[in-house]
């Protein structure tokens, strides 16, 4: 069946130096930069980098940082708990929205 | 994945044969050859040097069944190391000063010479690492051999895949991390595993599935504070073991679709640094029938060693072992891949 989402696309992500060859060069020296330790442990980032992968639903990125996560030494446990944060979040901010409507809703209403 | 009972032997599987699996191996699908990439470094061929340890795989017997096993061993298991073979060994540390002895298995404790191997090894003054599986010292008819173990300074490596109950029950079976638990503590009791202490006692992590290992100095300081903290337990070092692609790991492998990528990550891993360290360059390994081998995954593929050495312990030579041209094969990526893999932990 056809899909939008291929697993086999991942590994072409290296594909995207065709058309921009300098930005992706800048990219990918950011990027390989960010996941360095530093303030941060390696694990710590990877685990940040799973829960953001599923805040913003990208299959590409769960996939690869579940992979780093459990390189970097994470279990299921940490990853589960990495996910319920994002969720949170996600759940949090469609929720905190109804300080938006509970103010509309006393502008409107008597 | 099921909790394994049985070896693959036992069940007559395809892969528990060695050609089987080399079969697998030897499908490149687009991969290099390990001896492309290892001759990048410069150095030829990959060629061994002085002996340095002699491994010694005194038996394919073991009281657990993990579903990673690279040896395929199990309860279900015959193939032990008898008393002559053991001789040949003693004559080839008579012959030649190799100073360390490594030996594993199975659980080597289930050879019923192994006490008395230990003890004429020792009286060589060599110095004596035994692979042990942790719940053997659990184990009915074994409950001496911990003490045993510390009587003789033997040093003490035993696997632990994770510091939590659930990844380690995973891969080796259920209610194997509670008695790991009980034999570490015993172990301690025994002055094993302490700083500065001469009893020494590591662990080895691998992963419980299709990645590789994370970096070992960091994992340790996670096992010592966990281990620590939740079960009063010390240890000296981690070595951080990357799972190879053979036996019952590769039947993982294939069975759970993860087979070409993870050939392909050892591959895109191959770390130079790594490559010039592996172990197969200061070790010999010994089948639990005699038979000479580069490395103890080499044994479990039945690859002997190069033609020009001896292919049996009874026929040692240094002379024809020493600069030996190693035997390699599409598995030996998972030695040089990331950190590296050795049995002694990571090598870059």
């Amino acid at each position: 069946m056809e899909t939008y989402y291929k697993p086999e696309d991942l590994l072409k992500f290296g594909e995207m130096d065709e058309g921009a060859p300098e930005l992706w060069k800048k990219f990918s020296s950011w990027y390989s930069s960010v996941f360095k330790a530093g303030a941060l442990t390696e694990r710590e980032k990877s685990l940040i980098a799973l829960a953001v992968s599923h805040a913003i639903q990208c299959p590409y990125c769960i996939d690869a940082f579940t992979q780093s996560s459990l390189e970097k030494g994470a279990d299921l446990e940490q990853m589960t708990e990495a996910v319920h944060v994002a969720s949170a979040i996600r759940g949090g901010a469609s929720l905190v929205h109804g300080v938006q409507m509970k103010n509309v809703n006393s502008k409107l209403t008597m | 994945m099921q909790a394994r009972h049985k070896s693959m032997k036992a069940f007559g599987e395809n892969l528990a044969l060695a050609n089987e699996q080399l079969k697998v191996l030897n499908d490149q699908n687009g991969r290099a050859h390990f001896d492309e990439k290892y001759e990048l470094l410069g150095e030829g061929h990959l060629k061994a040097g002085k002996i340095e340890i002699l491994q010694i795989n005194v038996g394919k017997m073991c009281n657990q069944v993990c579903k990673h096993c690279h040896v395929d061993a199990g309860p279900d298991r015959k193939e032990i190391m008898t008393k002559e073979t053991m001789q040949y060994c003693l004559d080839a540390l008579i012959q030649h000063d190799i100073p360390t002895v490594d030996l594993t298995g199975g659980a080597p404790e289930m050879n019923p010479h192994f006490k008395w191997f230990v003890t004429e090894i020792k009286k060589l003054n060599r110095h004596v690492l035994v692979r042990s599986n942790l719940t053997i010292f659990e184990s009915n008819g074994f409950e001496d051999y911990a003490e045993f173990m510390a009587n003789h300074n033997v040093e003490i490596i035993s696997s632990l895949p994770y510091y939590k109950k659930s990844f380690t029950d995973k891969q080796r079976g259920d209610g194997v991390f509670d008695k790991s638990i009980a034999a570490m503590k015993k172990l301690n009791a025994l002055g094993y595993g302490k700083e500065d202490e001469e009893l020494k006692f590591h662990l080895v992590y691998n992963p419980v599935g299709a990645y590789l290992p994370p970096s070992q100095s960091e994992l340790e300081q996670d096992y010592k504070r966990e281990l620590k903290n939740n079960f009063d337990i010390d240890f000296n070092n981690l070595y951080t073991i990357t799972n190879m692609p053979i036996s019952r790991f590769l039947d993982y492998l294939i069975q759970s679709g993860n087979y070409d990528t993870y050939m392909q990550k050892l591959v895109d891993s191959f770390n130079p640094s790594a490559a010039a360290n592996v172990m197969c360059k200061f070790t010999l390994s010994v089948g639990w029938d005699g038979q000479l081998y580069d490395c103890d995954f080499n044994q479990m593929l039945e690859l002997n060693m190069d033609n020009s050495a001896p292919k049996n312990i009874k026929n040692f030579d240094a002379s024809l072992i020493e600069n030996r041209r190693i035997v390699t094969g599409q598995h030996c990526y998972g030695c040089t891949a990331g950190a590296g893999s050795s049995c002694g932990g990571a090598t870059a």
